[in-house]
């Protein structure tokens, strides 16, 4: 285990880490592109510029580790091990898709890599998480449960209910906070009182900090530690990563709300770019390392517009049976 | 009062229990049975409860298992439902079901929609149990009729036990169901007593009970409309009418084949609950009834008594004019007879 390194200081976390960042890049553009094409429909929530909170948070974590995601949750979904071909196929409204066309962008999940799903509802996924990491505790297990959320879930009673009760049964939880400065157009500024949202953590007897989240190394770090906490026993932590989503709230934002300085001054601060150079710079990877890299990630994303193109469209058919689950399929 | 025993096979061995006990009975036999059963809510543990249904069950079963919570319905259920996902069956005890709308989304938005937004890639097998009603002074956030609200989202199941073995029944086939279930339980049926089965027993959740059968008239009623209907049954056969009492006990998924068959063997139907009438669930009875072909045999038209449509007033002269009494249904049956 390469417990105390750094992502961009070591070849497999390097590479591994790199993979995963140039999926989420990709996948998300082709989504825009494939909509503005006229070829997806419904709406999405991109995370473009946001991808090193994904990426490396879930680097910090088990196979067997569970997340709960957000409705900005394809780079959650993608770090956690899903494949992409049945994403792009959900969100291509495909039988083939990880929800038989049933969930789209906002509902996108993969169980069986322990992703509980993303979520429509603000804030949702918070009560879910801190529901798995009871049952792990119930179980005698050491998984861990992430909740991801953003800013604006923070300001919903769900998240206090949640941290509340994580925090007074010591639960193996980390509130992974995704900072990106909107709650589609309320900036935190106006939205909390408080300079750090991690500031709150206090209020609930549980660490808390703010780290760069445009930054791997400082998301791994801090994922890495809070995961151990939680998994010897000792409770939550509160996790707030500053970053910033180039792309609008949704496809019906017009960026009326911040202005295309502010958007051009994170664009530079692109945390892929940024990762390739302290990696290269490190000696972790290779020129061509990150070449290579970048060639697997932009012909993986192709594979699966390919194929989900192809696929059969969802069908209406089965609609009503799929409502209730039948006790022939109960789940392990 | 002690309300006739369920349709069916009568279970062999039976003793009398208050509604209460059978409910804590039937918690308790799950939780024997399954180690994944877990019960989750305010004041559950040492305090017993608030109307004193999990009793002594946390000093049997510990803290983990009778897991007392901060007063955070919202929580509450999402904690359910999460680990409810991961392969638990978690037991919440809402204190009242009007607290229900504090936890709105996990039970709408996550719980009730969870395995048809996944695909079918995951499942929700939690209960929610929650008591209603009014009946008790406790005023209009306090004493709702809520099953209307729960039966319309696709994806809950929905329960409304009006016998203390029905509420042992029907609470344990909630716990095996895979997906989420609302049961309703009523405060004023807590202390009452009737006979309940000694082992885990379970009425499938699709199954409506005739608790009396007639030839003039069937009165379909749930919750504690049904122990009024039986008693208004009693004062109508003294008058030479007799009646039909069905309880549906399971909302939903409905029983509609037992409700139309005794609505075309009496020929007339009253529709009774306490929710207030308006888009109330025997409405939708109502339409069921409109859209069979029961609807050739009607010798009157088809009749439904509710709640007023208006909050649950405090004082008890008010609260008791505000929903249907013995006397309503008395009444609103022979005006049917009249026909």
């Amino acid at each position: 285990m390469a417990e105390s390194t750094a992502p961009t200081d070591d070849e497999d976390l390097a590479a591994r880490t790199l993979n995963t960042l140039w999926r989420i890049r990709r996948f998300e553009e082709a989504v825009d592109e494939l909509f503005a094409r006229g070829l997806m429909h419904g709406t999405m929530h991109l995370s473009v510029g946001q991808e090193a909170t994904a990426t490396g948070a879930c680097l910090a974590l088990r196979p067997d580790d569970l997340i709960s995601s957000t409705h900005r949750g394809h780079g959650h979904c993608i770090a956690k091990g899903a494949d992409l071909n049945r994403m792009m196929a959900e969100l291509l409204a495909k039988e083939t898709g990880y929800c038989a066309g049933r969930g789209g962008s906002m509902h996108i999940a993969d169980v069986t890599t322990g992703n509980l799903g993303a979520n429509g509802i603000v804030a949702g996924g918070i009560p879910i998480a801190v529901g798995a990491a009871l049952a792990q505790r119930l179980r005698g297990t050491d998984r861990v449960a992430v909740s991801f959320f953003g800013d604006g879930a923070a300001n919903e009673g769900a998240c206090h209910e949640a941290m509340n009760m994580a925090a007074i049964w010591s639960l193996p939880v980390v509130f992974f906070c995704e900072n990106n400065r909107y709650g589609m157009s309320f900036s935190t500024e106006r939205a909390f009182a408080v300079k750090e949202i991690s500031e709150r953590a206090a209020g609930y007897g549980m660490p808390g900090v703010t780290i760069d989240g445009n930054d791997v190394d400082a998301v791994y770090a801090a994922t890495r530690d809070a995961v151990a906490r939680a998994r010897s026993g000792e409770g939550p932590t509160f996790i707030e990563a500053v970053t910033y989503r180039w792309k609008g709230h949704s496809k019906s934002d017009q960026n009326l709300y911040r202005t295309r300085d502010e958007i051009e001054e994170w664009r530079a601060r692109d945390p892929i770019s940024r990762f390739e150079r302290a990696a290269t710079a490190s000696g972790a990877l290779t020129e061509r390392d990150v070449e290579e890299i970048r060639g697997h990630a932009r012909d993986a994303v192709r594979a699966a517009v390919e194929t989900g193109l192809a696929a059969p469209d969802a069908r209406p058919g089965s609609l009503l049976d799929a409502v209730y689950a039948t006790p022939a399929g109960r789940a392990s | 009062m002690t309300l006739a025993p369920t349709t069916g096979a009568a279970p062999p061995a039976t003793r009398d229990l208050t509604y209460a006990e059978a409910v804590r009975e039937a918690l308790a036999q799950a939780m024997d049975d399954d180690p994944d059963v877990f019960l989750l809510g305010e004041d559950i543990g040492v305090y017993g409860g608030a109307f004193g249904v999990t009793g002594d069950l946390v000093h049997r079963y510990g803290t983990d298992r009778v897991r007392d919570t901060p007063i955070s319905e919202l929580g509450i259920v999402g904690a359910a439902v999460g680990a409810a996902l991961v392969g638990m069956r978690p037991v919440v005890e809402i204190q009242f079901s009007d607290f229900t709308c504090q936890a709105m989304d996990q039970i709408v938005n996550q719980a009730a929609k969870i395995h048809f937004m996944l695909g079918g890639a995951a499942q929700v097998p939690m209960v929610l149990r929650a008591p209603g009603g009014s009946g008790t002074g406790a005023a209009a956030q306090h004493s709702q009729s809520l099953e209307a609200w729960f039966a319309h989202v696709p994806g809950l199941k929905v329960v409304m036990p009006a016998t203390p073995a029905d509420a042992k029944g029907l609470l344990l086939a909630a716990v095996d169901d895979p997906n989420p279930v609302v049961v309703l339980e009523h405060k004023l049926l807590y202390k009452r007593s009737g006979p309940v089965p000694e082992g885990p027993y379970r009425v499938p959740l699709s199954q409506a009970a005739v608790h009396r059968e007639g030839k003039d008239l069937t009165i379909v009623a749930t919750g504690v409309m049904v122990s009024r209907a039986l008693a208004a049954a009693d004062r109508l056969a003294a008058q030479g009418v007799t009646a039909t009492v069905v309880d549906p006990r399971t909302l939903k998924p409905l029983d509609s084949d037992t409700v139309l068959a005794a609505v075309k063997a009496t020929g007339r139907v009253l529709l009774v609950q306490e929710a207030p009438s308006t888009c109330g669930f025997m409405a939708e009875v109502a339409a069921l009834i409109a859209g069979s072909d029961a609807l050739y045999t009607l010798l009157a038209p088809i009749a439904r008594l509710g709640g007023l449509d208006v909050p649950i007033p405090y004082a008890p002269q008010l609260e008791r004019a505000a929903v249907p009494q013995t006397e309503d249904i008395t009444a609103a049956s022979l005006e049917l007879m009249k026909y």
